[in-house]
């Protein structure tokens, strides 16, 4: 029986996140990591109790900037989901537009977001319109090619038995391409949010005017110079990352139960 | 009459040779209402592009097409197509499979579904109204399929070898399923098959298409009350005539 429980998957993943903490605070306690660089675990988790009552800087609690990205990054991530699965689905379907807007697409698409976060500065200022801006140019591009991949995946035979069975256009558009776009759409979800995700961290750095968010947060970490808060703070980035990927996770499997 | 095909022919033009492909050539027939006609041919010989003209999937290079002795161009929702592979949408519950025509036309759920209902239960899917295609057997998805065509009452029914991916038993009682469906609707049906014994076993007519270009070769009249047994004489005389046509054809263009 006990077997069975150390052969159980969930529990092996659960024991190797153990062993890794375990080790690090093994190698802290020993100084092999060098103690004013690296917290240990035990001291990253007071950093971050402190962060959600103490506030870094004081006052402004852990909640609040958490709070905060999450808002910057959907109000940016839902703007692209509107305009990139429409776009998507017509470039799918349209063999013309998507040759139109093909090189169009290609030589915007590799301009890294934060490359776009001097002009964004200029055009919006610094606050929530530039940074949903920057969120929106990484995860447009996933979410429309993975639409109009999705598109094309879909069974010509099915299209034609739509049209046999009396569908004009606006039906197939709506009951037959979108529907059979979807798992090739919440792959471009998830990569989307992942994207937007880093790419918002990485653009608070530069400044936000609310003075609340996770990436501006560990840059304070770093200005006063505690490690401590900085590492606090990356770990419960990657773990919100990972929450987000959880939930769309979750969409996916009860919206894809046909497959 | 029910459908009439007057000099029917069909060109593709090949991209990479750069050439006309003719894949049908001068076809002409009459179906008569509520008659069962099947289409058999070699391999290639245009039988689903005949299916896919009629259906109003693709144009004919030349010729005219009469439904119910009105030229029609676009018959959308007229005449019923069957696929070999099914064409379930995935997606789908088996009742929302079934309802889909309904659905197009706006016919409100309670209503559609309750159609859908009385066909399920007399193809005996009752149970499976919340299931996915993928959770259903072959013979089942090609039942779902059938329901979802006949739900729409197409006054032409095409069916494109559909029973070609199902074992020999199934096959059979999905032959004898068709029979009963047929005799009770009175439906004109068009059916093309690669299998002799199911031609002979379902059809009043048979056509044979030649070689590519395709054209009617073959029309073979099977006087044969129904249910036809498959083991008699009469049947074994008409498979022989069949299967004579095909190794001529066979023979002529030297291909197997």
């Amino acid at each position: 029986m006990v077997k069975n429980a150390i052969m159980n998957i969930n529990t092996l993943k659960v024991l190797v996140l153990a062993a890794v903490v375990l080790i690090w605070q093994i190698l802290a306690y020993l100084s092999v990591i060098p103690h004013h660089k690296i917290p240990s675990p035990w001291e990253a988790l007071v950093s971050i109790k402190n962060l959600t009552f103490v506030g870094l800087p004081s006052g402004y609690h852990l909640l609040t900037h958490i709070l905060e990205s999450l808002f910057r990054v959907f109000s940016g991530f839902i703007l692209a989901v509107i305009f990139a699965v429409p776009l998507g689905i017509f470039m799918g379907w349209s063999k013309l537009l998507r040759e139109l807007l093909s090189p169009l697409v290609e030589i915007v698409r590799p301009i890294p977001p934060l490359a776009w976060i001097p002009i964004a500065i200029f055009w919006f200022g610094i606050g929530i319109k530039s940074a949903a801006f920057i969120i929106f140019l990484g995860s447009f591009f996933p979410i429309l090619l993975s639409t109009v991949s999705g598109v094309l995946s879909v069974d010509t035979i099915l299209i034609d038995a739509s049209r046999t069975l009396g569908a004009r256009q606006k039906d197939i558009y709506t009951k037959i391409l979108i529907p059979g776009a979807t798992p090739s759409i919440y792959t471009g979800l998830r990569i989307g949010m992942g994207i937007a995700w880093m790419t918002l961290i990485a653009a608070e750095f530069t400044g936000v005017k609310s003075g609340y968010g996770l990436g501006y947060m560990i840059m304070v970490a770093r200005d006063i110079q505690r490690p401590d808060y900085i590492v606090a703070g990356m770990i419960i980035i990657g773990i919100i990352g990972y929450a987000l990927d959880g939930l769309l996770r979750t969409l996916e499997r009860s919206m894809l139960r046909w497959r | 009459m029910s459908l009439e095909l007057e000099g029917i022919s069909k060109n593709f033009y090949q991209e990479d040779t750069q050439t006309e492909l003719r894949v049908l050539s001068d076809i002409n027939c009459t179906v008569e209402d509520g008659e069962f006609i099947s289409v058999i041919g070699p391999s290639g010989c245009g039988k689903t592009t005949l299916l896919r003209i009629i259906s109003g999937l693709e144009q004919p290079s030349t010729g005219r097409m009469l439904l119910k002795e009105n030229e029609i161009k676009n018959p959308y929702g007229q005449v019923g197509l069957i696929f070999q592979e099914y064409a379930l949408f995935p997606w789908r519950t088996v009742i929302d499979n079934v309802a889909f025509s309904l659905e197009i036309k706006n016919i409100p759920k309670k209503q559609r579904r309750e159609r859908a209902r009385y066909y399920l239960k007399k193809f005996g899917l009752d149970g499976f109204e919340h299931k996915y295609p993928k959770e259903l057997s072959g013979g089942m998805k090609q039942r779902v399929a059938i329901a979802r065509t006949l739900i729409n009452d197409p006054n032409l029914l095409l069916m494109d070898e559909p029973f070609g991916a199902l074992d020999s038993q199934t096959r059979n009682a999905m032959q004898e399923f068709l029979l009963n469906i047929w005799q009770e609707t009175k439906k004109t049906v068009l059916f093309v098959s690669h299998n002799i014994d199911e031609t002979v076993f379902l059809s009043k007519r048979v056509l044979g298409l030649s070689q590519r270009p395709g054209t009617i070769k073959l029309e073979l009249s099977i006087d044969l009350p129904y249910p036809r047994v498959r083991t008699s004489q009469e049947f074994n005389l008409y498979r022989k005539q069949i299967l004579d046509y095909l190794a001529q054809e066979r023979d002529t263009s030297g291909s197997t």
